[in-house]
């Protein structure tokens, strides 16, 4: 029996990719790669706590509807590369897709071809569903640069591309391939009907937080007030909690929103400098800078006017250092006109 | 695939601790992963977490690999879930 690697994202496309090939009789794992920037799976600890219904992580959840295997693979410091400087550029905001999938797809030929004995690798790439990464002509340019070349198999629109060796070998059968193309989902909707998946994730703006506009927005202004194009995992963690309130280049603020967001800025309290309302329920800040002792006494105000006591003259906040030094500070909560639009990060 | 029965073979692989607090999911499936890698048959893993997805996700991740839910317990600080290793 021939083996497939399949990078299996959660999403609709890479299921329907690995059902179709394992339909033929092809034995299927899954492959998934954690960058840091995915939108899968990681945020339940920032989420509140009276969530209706749990998120599940959607690579594991289509693993278990195809009965296959799903390895998950940390690549977040390799990927670094990638999002610093890609070959191919950026798309409409810091979403370097295309070298993306190249990186995804080599990986998947080393782990699972040269490594392992896997015989070819699938992927859910339709031509024209992505701007950026999944066009005519890249997905060429994605099997050569990748060094998976024609053992690389898009089930979904492999009979608008060249027969692959999988194809030519016969160890899959191209009349039972498809021809999808374009941004229309009906056609996937149709085969994952045939295939009786009624419950299926459909996520919005694509797997990964680089497509956000205002994500990415967050990170640029990292980088600016760093001076320097880099990141650790717990920046780009932190970016996606919270409100970040950037009023000088040397300090941001990031406020909890939420309960939620709160507790998991806690887990980082005692690397920050951080201020929380004493007396009432209020928000937690960490601040990430080198704050003056007088722009401290202006992030509390900014805090106060997120707590509970936003209407009052004067509000107690307690400032905790990183040294264990906590200075207790009464400050008027900074009224919303004096809290300018473009410090919102 | 269907949960593998569990508990029978606490002596055999003996008991492991793997310490994954303070790291939010998927990491602490992807350490539990690469810990599983290098255990024995038998062998019992307790996982302690403090990301809540843990209770979703590791038991997801034993099922797709065959491998034995034993036990989930959970207090205000700590979740510690059990689990057992078993032939994939």
């Amino acid at each position: 029996m021939k083996k497939a690697i399949a990078l299996i994202s959660g999403g609709l496309d890479s299921m329907l990719a690995a059902k179709v090939v394992q339909e033929q009789g092809v034995h299927v794992e899954g492959l998934n790669f954690y960058t840091g920037f995915c939108v899968e799976g990681h945020t339940h600890a920032i989420r509140k706590k009276r969530q209706v219904k749990p998120r599940r992580n959607n690579a594991l959840w289509v693993a278990e509807q195809l009965g296959i295997k799903l390895h998950i693979i940390d690549v977040a410091e390799e990927y670094k590369d990638i999002v610093l400087n890609p070959k191919h550029g950026y798309g409409q905001n810091l979403n370097p897709c295309l070298d993306c999938k190249i990186f995804m797809v080599d990986r998947a030929r080393t782990w699972g071809v040269a490594e392992r004995d896997f015989d070819f690798i699938v992927t859910g790439e339709v031509i024209g569903q992505r701007p950026k990464s999944q066009r005519k002509e890249t997905m060429p340019l994605i099997a050569r640069e990748s060094g998976a070349d024609d053992l690389l198999l898009r089930p979904l629109c492999a009979r608008n591309l060249a027969p692959t060796r999988p194809e030519r070998e016969g160890w899959v059968d191209r009349d039972a391939l498809y021809g999808f193309h374009g941004r229309n989902r009906k056609p996937q909707m149709a085969l994952a009907e045939s295939f009786g998946f009624s419950d299926y994730a459909q996520p919005a703006g694509g797997c990964c937080f680089l497509t956000d506009a205002q994500y990415a927005s967050k990170l640029a202004d990292l980088w600016d007030a760093r001076g320097a194009r880099d990141y650790e995992l717990d920046d780009i963690m932190l970016l996606k909690v919270g409100r970040h309130i950037r009023p000088a280049s040397h300090y941001k603020l990031i406020v909890g929103r939420e309960e939620g967001e709160n507790r998991y800025l806690e887990g980082y309290r005692n690397r920050f400098l951080h201020l929380r309302t004493t007396g009432f329920p209020g928000p937690l800040a960490l601040i990430d800078g080198a704050p003056e002792p007088r722009d401290v006494t202006l992030a509390a105000r900014i805090l106060a006017r997120y707590s509970r006591g936003r209407t009052l003259p004067r509000v107690d906040v307690s400032a905790h250092h990183v040294n264990g030094v906590v200075e207790l500070l009464n400050v008027e909560p900074l009224p919303p006109t004096e809290l300018p639009a473009a410090w919102h990060v | 695939m269907s949960p593998r029965q569990t508990g029978a073979n606490v002596a055999r692989g003996g008991r492991q601790q793997l310490d994954v607090r303070g790291l939010l999911c998927p990491l602490p499936v992807i350490r539990t992963q690469e810990r599983v890698e290098s255990l024995s048959t038998g062998t019992l893993l307790d996982i302690l977490a403090t990301d809540p997805g843990v209770l979703q996700d590791i038991p997801a991740w034993c099922r797709v690999h065959g491998h034995g839910l034993v036990a989930t317990a959970r207090d205000d600080t700590c979740i510690r879930i059990t689990i057992e290793v078993c032939e994939t």
